[in-house]
Formats: C-alpha cells, sequence, structure tokens
C-alpha cells in the first residue's frame, strides 16, 4: 500500500495553542493516496481537511508526524520546492497578468525553455478551453472562467499530485455541475493525483475514486463512495453523508429488537446498539405486516420524483421513508394512519457509535 | 459600446451643474494662478536697487540662472554655482526618495498586515509627527545629530567611536532631516496600495515555485507599484522645494533649490532671478507629475 502511495500521511498531528486551551486541528491521522486517483477530503467546516491539504502543499507543517511524496518525506520541504499544486479557493489568480502569463507562471518560475513555456500554455489553455481568451486580463473573467484558469494554472507545471480546496463553493448549482464532469475529465486525461476537498457530499460521491470522511481532526472512515453510502461505520459518517434513520435497538445473540417489539437478525454485540437504514431501503406496508415497524405517519413532503414521508416508530423516533413517485401518482397514506415500515434485507446498518 | 441611457444622463446632468464649481474656480484663478502670473511676469523685468523689481524688461532673469558673465573679462561662463544647487537639489530629493520607500515599504507592509484595530493605532502613531510645527522638529533632529547631541554622546559613550562624528552641515545632516520629515508621506500612500493587496496571491506564487525574491518582484511589486510611484511623487515634490530642512541642518551654505529662491529675494536682491528659478522648479515638478499619471494611467490600462 505505502510503496505506489503518490501521498503518504502517517501520524500527522497539528495543535494549537497550549495546554488547555489546545486545539487538535488533526490528530493522529494516516491517509495513503493512490498514484492517479481522485482522493476527496470531506467534511464538516473545521474539521482539518483543508489542514491536511495546506501540508501537503507545504503551507503548515505538521505538529507531529510525517508527509510523504512518492516514498520521499517532505515534511519540511517549502512549497515552492515541492511538485505539489493547488487550485485555492478564491482562485488567487493574478490580477495584474493575462491568462496565458497566469499559466505560464510557474513554468517561468521553474525556469523552463521560453518556447517549451509557449507550448505548454497553448496546450493548457485547448485543456480547459480557454483557447479565445488567452491574452485577457483574469479581472474581466467570469466564476467559471477564472476557475479553468486557476487548473491550468495549477496542472502548467505538470504537478505530481494537485490540491482542491473547495474549488467549486463559489460557483451556482448549473457551472458546478458543469465544473464537477470537466474536473473529472482532466484528471482522467492527465492522470495526475487529484486531492479534492469539500464539504458538498454529493460532490464527493459522484466524483471520487475514495472518500475520506473527517471529523473532529480524525479521519472516520475511508473508502469508495459506495462504501461510505452503503456501509458507514458510525453515526457521524452515517448521518453526514445522504439521509439516515437512526433505530435504536437491543441485540441479543444476532436479533436485534427494534421499537414495536419486532426482531431481526443482524451481526452485532450483545446489548444496546444503534442501527442506520436509509430511506430509500424502507417500503411503507400494510400495518401489522411481519417483520415490518409499526408506524403511524406523521407528514408527507412531495419532491416531485419521490415523496418524503415522515413517520413516528413506537419509542416516538420520527424515520424518512422515501417513496419513488409512480406513473399511477401512487396514492401516500393520510397523516395519522398507520402502517408498517419493511426493511429491504442486509439494509441496516450497525454503527460503532 | 454606445453610452447608455443612464449614461448619457448622468452626463447631460453633470453639464447642467457646472456653474456649481464657479466659486472653486473663482479662488483657484486668483490664489493659485494670479500668484503664478505675477512671479512670471517678475521673472522678465530687471532687478531694482534695493530688491523688489523694475518695470523694465529684460530677459537676464533667466539667462542668468544658466550661465553668468565674468565681472574681469565679460565672457559667459555656464553659471556652475546654480547648477552645484540645482544637482544637490535633485541628487537629494531622488536619495532621499529612494531611503523613504526602502524605511517605508516594511513599515507600510507592516501595518497592512496588522488587525484592523491595531492598524489604526499604527496609521495614527504615523500621522502623529504632522502634529508638530516642522521648524521645531528640525531643530529636534539637530539636537539629536548635532556634536554634543544625542547621538555623538551616546556613540562616545559605548566606545564607538572616539571622536564626534560631524553630521550637522552635512549633506548627510539634510538627508536625515528630510527623510524624517517626508516618511509619512511615503507611508500613508504605500500602506493604501499593501493594505488592498490580496496576501492570498503570496501563497499561489509559492505554490507555483517562486522564491521568496521572486514573489516580491514578480507578485508584491507589480501590484502595489501605484503605492510606491503615488508615495515617490509625494516625497520627492516637496523636497525638491524644501527650505527649513536645509536651512537648518545645512547651515545656510549647502543650498537647495528653495534656500537659493529665498536668497534671491533677500539678499541678493535679485527678484527676477528668484522668480525665473521658481518658475524653473514648478516645471522640473510638472515633468514629474506628467511621468506619474503616465505611470498610474499605464496600470489601469493594464487592469
Amino acid at each position: 500500500m505505502t510503496e505506489n502511495a503518490a501521498i503518504e500521511a502517517r501520524n500527522v498531528s497539528k495543535h494549537f495553542g497550549q495546554g488547555d486551551g489546545v486545539v487538535r486541528a488533526l490528530d493522529d491521522v494516516s491517509v495513503a493516496i493512490r498514484q492517479g486517483e481522485f482522493f476527496t477530503l470531506l467534511g464538516p467546516s473545521g474539521c482539518g481537511k483543508t489542514t491536511l491539504l495546506r501540508m501537503i502543499a507545504g503551507f503548515e507543517s505538521p505538529t507531529s508526524g510525517e508527509i510523504r511524496l512518492n516514498g520521499e518525506p517532505i515534511t519540511h520541504l517549502p512549497p515552492n520546492k515541492r511538485p505539489v499544486n493547488t487550485v485555492f479557493q478564491s482562485y488567487a489568480l493574478f490580477p495584474h497578468l493575462s491568462v496565458a502569463q497566469n499559466i505560464a507562471f510557474g513554468l517561468e518560475m521553474l525556469g523552463k525553455p521560453r518556447a517549451e513555456i509557449d507550448a505548454r500554455v497553448q496546450k493548457m489553455l485547448a485543456l480547459v478551453r480557454l483557447e479565445q481568451l488567452a491574452g485577457r486580463k483574469v479581472s474581466q473573467m467570469s466564476g467559471g472562467q477564472q476557475q479553468r484558469v486557476a487548473l491550468a494554472r495549477a496542472l502548467a507545471p505538470q504537478p505530481k499530485v494537485l490540491l482542491l480546496d473547495e474549488p467549486l463553493s463559489a460557483l451556482d448549482l448549473k457551472l458546478r455541475k458543469e465544473m464537477q464532469s470537466e474536473l473529472k475529465r482532466l484528471q482522467r486525461e492527465t492522470g495526475i493525483t487529484f486531492i479534492f476537498v469539500t464539504h458538498d457530499q454529493e460532490e464527493a460521491l459522484t466524483m471520487s475514486d475514495r472518500i475520506a470522511v473527517m471529523s473532529a481532526g480524525r479521519i472516520q472512515q475511508m473508502g469508495t463512495p459506495r462504501e461510505i453510502y452503503t456501509q458507514p461505520v458510525n453515526r457521524f459518517v452515517a448521518g453526514f453523508i445522504g439521509e439516515t434513520n437512526f433505530l435504536s435497538a437491543e441485540v441479543r445473540d444476532g436479533q436485534a429488537t427494534l421499537p414495536g417489539g419486532i426482531t431481526l437478525p443482524v451481526r452485532a454485540r450483545n446489548g444496546q446498539t444503534t442501527l442506520a437504514v436509509r430511506p430509500e431501503l424502507m417500503r411503507i406496508v400494510a400495518a401489522g405486516t411481519p417483520a415490518a415497524l409499526p408506524a403511524t405517519v406523521a407528514d408527507a413532503v412531495y419532491f416531485g420524483t419521490d415523496s418524503h414521508v415522515h413517520a413516528r416508530l413506537a419509542d416516538g423516533a420520527e424515520v424518512v421513508v422515501r417513496v419513488q413517485s409512480g406513473a399511477d401518482g401512487a396514492s401516500i397514506p393520510a397523516a395519522g394512519s398507520a402502517v408498517g415500515l419493511a426493511i429491504a434485507p442486509g439494509a441496516l446498518q450497525v454503527l460503532e457509535d | 459600446m454606445a453610452p447608455t441611457l443612464e449614461e448619457r444622463t448622468t452626463r447631460d446632468q453633470i453639464r447642467r451643474n457646472w456653474w456649481l464649481s464657479l466659486p472653486a474656480l473663482a479662488i483657484l484663478t486668483v490664489a493659485a494662478i494670479g500668484p503664478l502670473l505675477v512671479v512670471l511676469v517678475y521673472s522678465f523685468l530687471t532687478p531694482g536697487e534695493y530688491g523688489n523689481v523694475e518695470w523694465k524688461f529684460s530677459t537676464e532673469g533667466w539667462t542668468s540662472v544658466f550661465v553668468t558673465k565674468d565681472i574681469f573679462d565679460e565672457t559667459w561662463k555656464l553659471a556652475d554655482a546654480h547648477m552645484t544647487i540645482f544637482w544637490r537639489s535633485v541628487k537629494l530629493s531622488l536619495i532621499t526618495t529612494g531611503l523613504t520607500l526602502l524605511v517605508g515599504f516594511p513599515t507600510a507592509w507592516f501595518i497592512a498586515t496588522r488587525e484592523p484595530r491595531a492598524k489604526a493605532l499604527w496609521l495614527f502613531l504615523i500621522t502623529i509627527p504632522f502634529w508638530t510645527n516642522l521648524l521645531i522638529r528640525t531643530f529636534a533632529i539637530n539636537q539629536i545629530i548635532r556634536t554634543e547631541g544625542l547621538l555623538n554622546t551616546g556613540l562616545l559613550k559605548l566606545g564607538i567611536i572616539s571622536t564626534p562624528l560631524q553630521i550637522t552641515y552635512t549633506d548627510t545632516a539634510v538627508l536625515i532631516g528630510m527623510v524624517y520629515v517626508y516618511l509619512p508621506l511615503m507611508v500613508l500612500p504605500l500602506f493604501a496600495s499593501i493594505d488592498r493587496f490580496d496576501m492570498r496571491l503570496l501563497e499561489a506564487g509559492y505554490d507555483l515555485y517562486a522564491s521568496r525574491a521572486q514573489v516580491l518582484r514578480r507578485v508584491i511589486l507589480p501590484l502595489v507599484k501605484p503605492g510606491i510611484v503615488a508615495g515617490s511623487i509625494l516625497v520627492f515634490i516637496p523636497c525638491l522645494g524644501a527650505y527649513v530642512t536645509p536651512r537648518i541642518l545645512g547651515g545656510g551654505k549647502l543650498m537647495m533649490i528653495g534656500n537659493f529662491i529665498e536668497l534671491q529675494f533677500g539678499q541678493g536682491r535679485n527678484w527676477p532671478l528668484g522668480a525665473a528659478i521658481s518658475i524653473l522648479l514648478l516645471i522640473i515638478v510638472s515633468i514629474a507629475l506628467v511621468f506619474y499619471v503616465r505611470a498610474i494611467n499605464g496600470e489601469n490600462r493594464d487592469a
């Protein structure tokens, strides 16, 4: 695992302050990011994802631990000596330079010959589809165009790893969707390892090869988008990625007793535990159906493609069930009616809590 | 692009309300252009015996700026003394501008990178010298650098020097005085420029393999250039016409243009010559301003 890692963080911690007031921005984080991977650091603000990214870029140094690039330690290398480039959240384009000059900046600093720089700039302009705007000042460009310039500028020196710090957060929804597929295309075409920081779980799920979900300075779970979504390991991951219902259960000998007294098989240790189930993995059935959770419908919200039915369980907990809209305009049970909630086989996830 | 309706309306409104600027125009005409015209006319008259002028046309005021007639063989020679004074003025002004830039840039950078409240305090401290009369501040500088002054006493006590340094009545003294007096005029426009500078660009520079020196030269300097140009002009122009500082710290012997003009209107009793030099000074300053405007416009065209 470590041999083919493009970037590896080993037991990295970052503390701010001292004594009782110490803030652990990163708490013993270890992660190995593979060559050519689209890797996403996902988490709410203040979870340490940006700190980790800035450490890889060289803008921060860890309190303890080590960072390696292709197996070489780079922990104390200044940013201008690392073959790693960043796309900044604010883009940080040079306002006094044209689009082409911005893209050429890194190559010039590396002391490349003029002819090579010009050829590379042309190639980058084509890659981000901005050939027509080479001479334009960046201040005269739209947000989406600036984003492309920032990408081209960071890719031009052919970094070993490209770091992207919430690059899409300043764009409106439509443009963001467009740039998401653009980013995927760029990553495929260049084959460069991308490390992408975002707080948007949908963005992370659609774009990444692997995701590390972070919270409170720690990596909570690491895996493919499918793994993260279908098998969240704890309450934080389950709640942060998509919508989830939490059920409290009493486990005995592989049988979980759920609110309302029904029992379902789970693989968990004996005792009180929390189970998670996605809203789309439950179905509304007639009250009294065997192995279905008894519930009372509280409310239903129509979303077009589906409806979200809010139902109250026997223990008072509220759950959401997603009902797909059918061609026949399938009926949604009225508020107050008693129903059963059937759980798809294997849909129950045991959380570490 | 054709002006929009809004732009045209605004322009029409400005044109209709031109008369609002009449009071300002009147004051400018009487208080600024009037005296200038008097000076211009005086420069073409004949000096009176006890100062003042005689109403007789003469170009001698102007010719004597550049050449003098030898009192023995009546040949024309370049006015060496005048040229020395001009050269010293320009030289000292340029060095002062350079030194204030060198000292002012880190100062302005320091202030601009403080917290907002600390920023306000530092700016306030920078403006404190403006509250005291220039003459008094210059005498105070003299107290520090004179032979028995603070600086020499201190250095002697510390055993760094064995004989006091002669600083007063040298160009160095004038320079120290002018750098001190004009430093705030450099710091303030520099601060305004650096304050607007997006510090995140520094990280972008380092990230793209630039060294600290390259970031300074390729990113910081081009973007704070308007401040550097404005500060340099604000220091250079008053330096060129400096009077009090060279008079006190230069001891009246090491004259700059300002002192020379005063001499012509006083002891020299040659008002036309003084007037001609004044106009010449104005021309030099105007040329400097043209460069300034060019530089600023160039900046805007680029942006």
